[in-house]
């Protein structure tokens, strides 16, 4: 029953204060893939990703989800962001949190409970986020992906702030996403070793 | 995934986060509360002229604190991220707009209308202008919270927002303040009122449906 899903740019370009980041840049994913940004700092990675979810508009090309064209509320019930920003709040519980992110999505592969455990984080429903420590959030944030339904997972730099099991930990999540027939669009400084998926390369200079 | 249930999670969790950090809900209601007992004060023994100016004073007042407590309403969403989250939502983004400005009315709006009656006493307000001006706050501070939301959403992603802020969003208090205090003034004087509480109705359901769609609109081009 899966159904393949394809996120295709077409001829984008991006200029941010007169200085173009990127021209003419086109790429097509389809399920089951993983497209790795690379490039240094201030080379456009996270502008890219910014257009893709829709909060940008690209300054020349188009971006298409499944053949059409990105409209937001379709497109945005099939894929998930984690940004630089966690977008948790630390005022609130980690089963807090993760309930209004599931409130403003729909339901999906795991419930709460099992995503917290697959991050290792079970166990720690009721603590303030306040009290967890960077890596522990960062996987909190990463568990979002796994509780509500969604397609396209769009990670600018999920490695950061994750010690070597934490690491490995969000490989064999990624990997596991898309062997469902999922698919991934990620920066990340650190190299990622997935052998069993097919990972694209995109260096922007 | 219902619309009404992100719509009431969006109310509850702000409701939750604004009782965990008091400081936000004390502000505003302190802000007003201690303007309104320096005026008589500043006045001196005219106990006629403070009568004659209360409703104006308590407007001003209740004005100046929906203000004061606008900053906070996509602030620390802006920050953490929370607000990016919103966004990718793919319920639209107006009606959980809205939802945010319900739970910050609640937390800023409701608690100046508990504590108006008192210092309106406090300041020889007549007795039988009490209900007119608890009518107006009940009308007028949900306009503001709404007319402030597209403010806010427009200078959120600004680092200097405030001054800005004022500017954008006073003249459009100023209706509000106009028909309230007059309808408080001259139900003082035993007059009928309708014609003033007709207005505030409409401008509140104007507002109701017409501000959280440029509100929503500000916040994406505020996060890009």
């Amino acid at each position: 029953m899966q159904t393949t899903h394809s996120l295709e740019g077409e001829g984008l370009s991006c200029i941010r204060d007169d200085r173009v980041l990127f021209e003419e840049l086109s790429f097509e994913l389809v399920s089951g893939q993983i497209l790795l940004l690379e490039g240094k700092n201030g080379s456009g990675k996270t502008s890219l990703l910014r257009i893709l979810c829709g909060f940008r508009e690209p300054d020349s090309g188009a971006i298409y989800w499944c053949g059409d064209e990105i409209k937001e509320s379709r497109f945005h019930a099939q894929m998930a962001y984690v940004g630089h920003l966690d977008g948790i709040k630390k005022e609130l519980t980690v089963f807090e949190n993760l309930k209004i992110s599931l409130a403003l999505s729909s339901v999906g592969r795991y419930p709460i409970d099992e995503a917290l455990a697959k991050v290792h984080l079970g166990g720690y429903d009721d603590t303030p986020v306040q009290a967890l420590s960077a890596g522990q959030k960062r996987r909190l944030s990463l568990a979002r992906l796994l509780i509500t339904e969604n397609v396209l997972w769009i990670l600018d730099e999920p490695f950061t702030s994750l010690d070597k099991q934490g690491i490995a930990l969000i490989e064999s999540l990624m990997t596991e996403h898309c062997a469902n027939g999922g698919m991934i669009v990620l920066t990340s400084h650190h190299d990622i070793d997935l052998p069993e998926v097919d990972v694209q390369r995109i260096h922007l200079s | 995934m219902s619309l009404s249930r992100a719509f009431f999670a969006v109310i509850r969790r702000d409701l939750v986060l604004a009782l965990r950090r008091r400081s936000e809900i004390a502000n505003p209601l302190l802000f007003f509360i201690l303007v309104i007992t320096l005026f008589p004060l500043g006045i001196g023994a005219q106990p006629h002229l403070l009568q004659a100016i209360a409703p104006g004073i308590i407007w001003v007042s209740a004005l100046l604190a929906a203000m004061l407590s606008l900053d906070s309403l996509f602030r620390s969403d802006f920050d953490d991220g929370s607000l990016e989250q919103m966004l990718l939502s793919p319920h639209p983004t107006s009606v959980l707009v809205l939802g945010k400005v319900i739970a910050h009315w609640l937390v800023t709006g409701l608690p100046l209308l508990i504590v108006a009656p008192l210092l309106a006493v406090f300041l020889g307000m007549p007795n039988h202008s009490l209900g007119i001006l608890l009518l107006t706050l009940l009308l007028g501070t949900p306009v503001l919270s709404l007319i402030g939301a597209i403010g806010v959403a427009l200078t959120v992603g600004l680092r200097r927002g405030g001054m800005i802020l004022s500017l954008l969003v006073l003249p459009l208090y100023v209706p509000v303040l106009i028909f309230a205090g007059n309808a408080v003034q001259m139900a003082g004087s035993g007059l009928p009122v309708d014609a003033q509480i007709n207005i505030l109705i409409s401008i509140l359901l104007m507002a109701l449906v017409l501000a959280p769609l440029p509100t929503a609109a500000a916040l994406k081009m505020s996060i890009n």
